[in-house]
């Protein structure tokens, strides 16, 4: 029955990715002087679930650090270790610890094993420092961690404890459990601290143990052996430590009024049953619309809940301490009376657990599951988790059934349309439901920018650190939506971007008082849909570019700049490669690579950037990028017999050009002018070389367009028409083309090439080069290349 | 005698192997039949600009885009016309989906290893590094293609390396 562990190893590093995740989001979330509990017990477990999977999976580095992060996290949720920022940053460092071993893990391989014992150390040395305490074992007095895991004889037990007799003592009961994993358990048990003493037969087996260990840890180690409803954990008190039978409730843990809001009678009779077994039911009235049971227990509210949770619904009920109403004469009969305390001792330690075995395994099988759960807060996960490329292929099928809908659209559109009415009907009903699926298909790949800016907390936390600067992030736009290859490139360059304008933007918080701003500079990263486009905007208050700095650096490395160039060109000197104002190199950012890349970047995505900035306010940075690198509005074209498509984003207008128009230019160069501005003309037939297209200039249509930022004229014989089309890689099956950035397939079930604009303008001025050989072009093809980088 | 060679013939038809058999010219060439995904008519290529000339261009194969390679222009044959006859086979190798133009298809082949003969030093058009063989068949001689080296060197340009 033994079945192959390995297949849930993807589950289990996905699922402790995820709460990976979460955990660094809380933990940045975290507000130090006034920790939110509900964050750190969300912190407290990830840990512990990604602990016991580790558990599960033998991965003992993982499992041995969570194990510790653990009960530091314990600590810290029940107030005994006093937050502070570096104990964050610490908690932090942790965490990406974890993610590393998991990474490690996940390649077959073991993690780092100094790495490993760095964390555990830096682990203990916080316990030992805040709290005093080891966080092996129990007294502070403990060696220190054995710095190598050891191999246990279980492989999923946590990590051998120091054995100390000073621990809580608790009564570990077992129900039903054989005799062979009743001894395996004392033996596990014997690991986690003293086991007092053990008694009892296979329906009811009681052990004392005296551990430093939380219940949560007893019941993980347990749970390899026998199921969640096979025991209880309850503490024993100090001296006691015969039977459980007649523990009393603990203080403070006392009554609660438990009110029933439009429960049926049968239902409220159902309930109080049910409480019964929770704890000792001392008073239960009122009517079907109000019912008020007084529970005494030592059950948390939650487990309350859940119990009650399987018969009504929660808006039924109401749960809230006693506290003064309840008679003290009553409350200290429910310490002291045997039968009470019977009843306290959870379901299994009623006297007859024969009796009512059903409703008890009911219970017992309910409440420890939906403790789990009602600890998950929050919306119940309605998603799927499906690979990318099975959606791939879904918009692939779909681009097909519109590529034959757009087929048998145009074989009907000769048709008659009375006598054909009905099929003409059809056709335009199938159009519009194609569409609509191709819409809903495409929005399966668009994933919310909150994916991107969910890091960024951490990178500005770190690098403000680093550069003794205060910084407030603001991020705005989380929900809007992006494709999600775009999400993952975008990711790179942002940071490089985010880093930049912490480091060269925002100012030293003395040199911003200095200049009448708030110490605490913000940085805003944000997101918007605009037309076709998404616009990502990365906005510092801080001191803006300098002008006459960067065009100083710009001479200095031979850059052809010059007074009179305008803001936008002058900003956009910061992308030239090599190019660096800051004063000095810093860890963070200054050497001058990365801009240019991020630049390129941003252009191979299809998008581009732009640059606002005023001395003394701050910088905006703007990337606009395709919604999608999918699906892509298109002009199409006609040069000779064959068809082209052009991005509609790059197009700007088209005209027929009149011949005073055109100027010629040191040969056979063509500059066509268009209101007061000169662009370079690109034939597209000759750099595409295509046969049988319009050679005359003034009977082709130019093309106004616009690619990384600069304009060009492009001819062409004529305008077909605008479409959505799909785009399809040539890369995949062939390779990359010049001129040409992808393809897609036209209504006939033809391919046509999906034009580039600005490598096609880079190829007709290659051609034009092979051309005239007798010339030396080299000089002038380098030098308009630099004035390309700078001015565009 | 007879009970020998059946024998001899049960044990080689392990490692028999079958070609698809197709024609370029009066030549007769063979791939490997499992590297064949489907053969169709030469229709609809759509022209790349600035590729080799035996690129003849890309085509729609149910929404993905394929590359076609005519081979009797690569192979230096003296007539390549394209006609009804005209039909490409589609390829797979490695991971990439390539359709090459031939003269015709005639048939499935089944080749016993010794029936496989090595290549010998060739000339310059085709070089022995892409042939798997030559297969003899009583009369007729089949140019077995390694149709994954052939398709992935250099010279066919369709693979980008990526020194570049």
């Amino acid at each position: 029955m033994r079945m192959d562990i390995t297949d849930f190893y993807d589950t289990f590093f996905e699922e402790a990715e995820e709460l990976l995740a979460d955990m660094e989001r809380y933990l940045l979330e975290l507000d130090v002087d006034e920790p939110d509990t509900e964050e750190l017990n969300a912190i407290f477990r990830a840990a512990h679930s990604i602990k016991g999977g580790a558990g599960t999976f033998g991965f003992d580095a993982l499992q041995k650090t969570t194990h510790l992060f653990e009960n530091l996290l314990d600590h810290t949720r029940k107030g005994e270790l006093a937050l502070r920022r570096d104990i964050v940053d610490t908690f932090l460092e942790t965490k990406d610890m974890l993610s590393d071993q998991l990474d490690a893990y996940r390649n077959g391989d073991e993690p780092d094993q100094e790495a490993f014992e760095r964390i555990c150390q830096t682990l203990q040395q916080l316990a030992l420092e805040e709290i005093g305490q080891d966080l092996d074992g129990g007294g502070a007095a403990a060696p220190p961690p054995k710095p190598a895991p050891v191999p246990e004889v279980a492989p999923a037990s946590p990590p051998e404890p120091v054995r100390s007799a000073d621990g809580d003592q608790r009564i570990v009961t077992l129900l039903n459990v054989v005799e062979k994993d009743r001894q395996l358990l004392v033996e596990e048990l014997g690991q986690l601290g003293d086991v007092i003493s053990h008694q009892g037969d296979e329906q009811r087996y009681e052990v004392v143990l005296a551990s430093s260990d939380s219940d949560d840890d007893i019941e993980a180690v347990m749970c390899f052996i026998i199921d969640a409803d096979q025991f209880q954990i309850r503490p024993a008190v100090t001296g006691q430590t015969e039977s459980a039978a007649d523990t009393p409730l603990v203080a403070g843990e006392g009554q609660r009024v438990i009110t029933l809001l439009n429960v049926g009678e049968k239902d409220r009779q159902l309930l109080v049953e049910e409480l019964g077994q929770l704890g000792q039911v001392i008073s239960h009235q009122g009517d079907e619309q109000r019912y008020e049971v007084v529970l005494a227990s030592s059950d948390s509210d939650d487990d309350i809940e859940a119990v009650m949770c399987f018969i009504v619904d929660p808006d039924q009920l109401q749960i809230s301490k006693a506290g003064e109403a309840v008679p003290p004469a009553e409350a200290a009969k429910t310490g002291a009376a045997p039968v009470a305390a019977a009843n306290t001792a959870k379901p299994a330690a009623t006297p007859e657990p024969a009796e009512k075995p059903p409703v008890k395994a009911a219970t017992d099988n309910g409440v420890k599951p939906a403790r789990g759960k009602s600890k998950a807060k929050g919306p119940e996960t309605s998603s799927i988790r499906v690979s990318v490329d099975k959606v791939d292929q879904i918009i692939n099928l779909v681009g097909e059934l519109i590529i034959t809908q757009s087929m048998l659209d145009q074989t009907v559109s000769d048709m008659d349309a009375v006598a054909d009415s009905a099929l003409l009907n059809g056709m335009s009903l199938l159009q519009r439901n194609a569409r609509d699926l191709q819409e809903s298909v495409m929005s399966i790949r668009m994933i919310p920018m909150d994916f991107v800016f969910s890091r960024f907390p951490r990178v500005v936390r770190e690098t403000a650190g680093k550069l003794g600067k205060e910084i407030e992030l603001v991020t705005e736009g989380e929900s809007t939506e992006l494709d999600k290859s775009l999400t993952e490139r975008i990711i790179d360059p942002l940071t490089h971007l985010v880093r930049n304008s912490l480091d060269h933007g925002i100012e030293l918080p003395e040199d911003r008082v200095a200049a009448g701003k708030p110490r605490t500079g913000r940085l805003t990263l944000s997101a918007q849909h605009q037309g076709g486009n998404i616009l990502i905007e990365v906005v510092d208050d801080g001191a803006g570019l300098n002008r006459d700095r960067l065009l100083a650096k710009a001479r200095e490395n031979g850059l052809p700049v010059s007074d009179t160039m305008s803001d936008d060109d002058v900003w956009q000197l910061i992308f030239a490669p090599g190019f660096s104002t800051a004063k000095a190199v810093t860890d963070v950012s200054g050497r001058g690579v990365g801009m240019d890349v991020v630049k390129r970047n941003i252009q191979g995505m299809g998008g581009h950037v732009e640059i606002m900035s005023k001395p003394g306010e701050g910088t905006r940075i703007r990337i606009v990028l395709p919604l999608t690198l999918a699906i892509l509005d298109g002009m199409s074209i006609k040069v000779g017999d064959e068809m082209f498509i052009l991005p509609l984003s790059a197009v700007l207008e088209s005209l027929q050009p009149s011949k005073g128009d055109l100027y010629a230019m040191a040969g056979d160069d063509v500059v066509l002018k268009v209101r007061d501005e000169y662009l370079p003309v690109v034939a597209v037939h000759e750099a595409l070389d295509v046969p049988g297209a319009k050679t005359e200039l003034t009977e082709t249509i130019a093309v106004i367009v616009q690619g990384e930022g600069r304009r060009y004229a492009l001819l062409v014989d004529d305008l077909v028409g605008q479409q959505q089309v799909v785009v399809k890689n040539l890369e995949t099956n062939y390779r990359k083309v010049p001129g040409v950035s992808a393809a897609t397939i036209l209504g006939d079930g033809s391919v046509a090439l999906i034009l580039d604009i600005t490598g096609l303008h880079r190829l007709s001025r290659a051609k034009k080069e092979v051309r005239r050989p007798e010339r030396t072009y080299q000089s002038l093809e380098a030098l308009t290349d630099k004035e390309l980088e700078t001015s565009s | 005698m007879n009970q020998t060679t059946e024998a001899a013939i049960t044990a080689a038809e392990a490692h028999n192997r079958e070609f698809l058999v197709f024609s370029l010219g009066e030549e007769e060439y063979a791939v490997d039949i499992l590297k064949v995904q489907e053969i169709r008519g030469y229709e609809n290529v759509t022209r790349i600009a600035n590729a080799p000339d035996f690129i003849k261009g890309v085509t729609n194969l149910r929404g993905v885009i394929v590359p076609i390679v005519d081979l009797r222009i690569k192979f230096h044959l003296d007539k390549v016309e394209y006609g009804g006859q005209t039909v490409v086979i589609v390829v797979n190798v490695e991971d990439r989906v390539v359709g090459i133009v031939v003269d015709g298809v005639s048939d499935v082949m089944t080749l016993s290893p010794d029936q496989i003969k090595p290549a010998p030093e060739f000339g310059v058009t085709l070089s022995s590094d892409f042939l798997s063989g030559l297969g003899s068949l009583e009369d007729r001689m089949l140019v077995i293609v390694d149709i994954d080296k052939l398709l992935t060197s250099d010279e066919m340009e369709l693979v980008e390396r990526v020194a570049e």
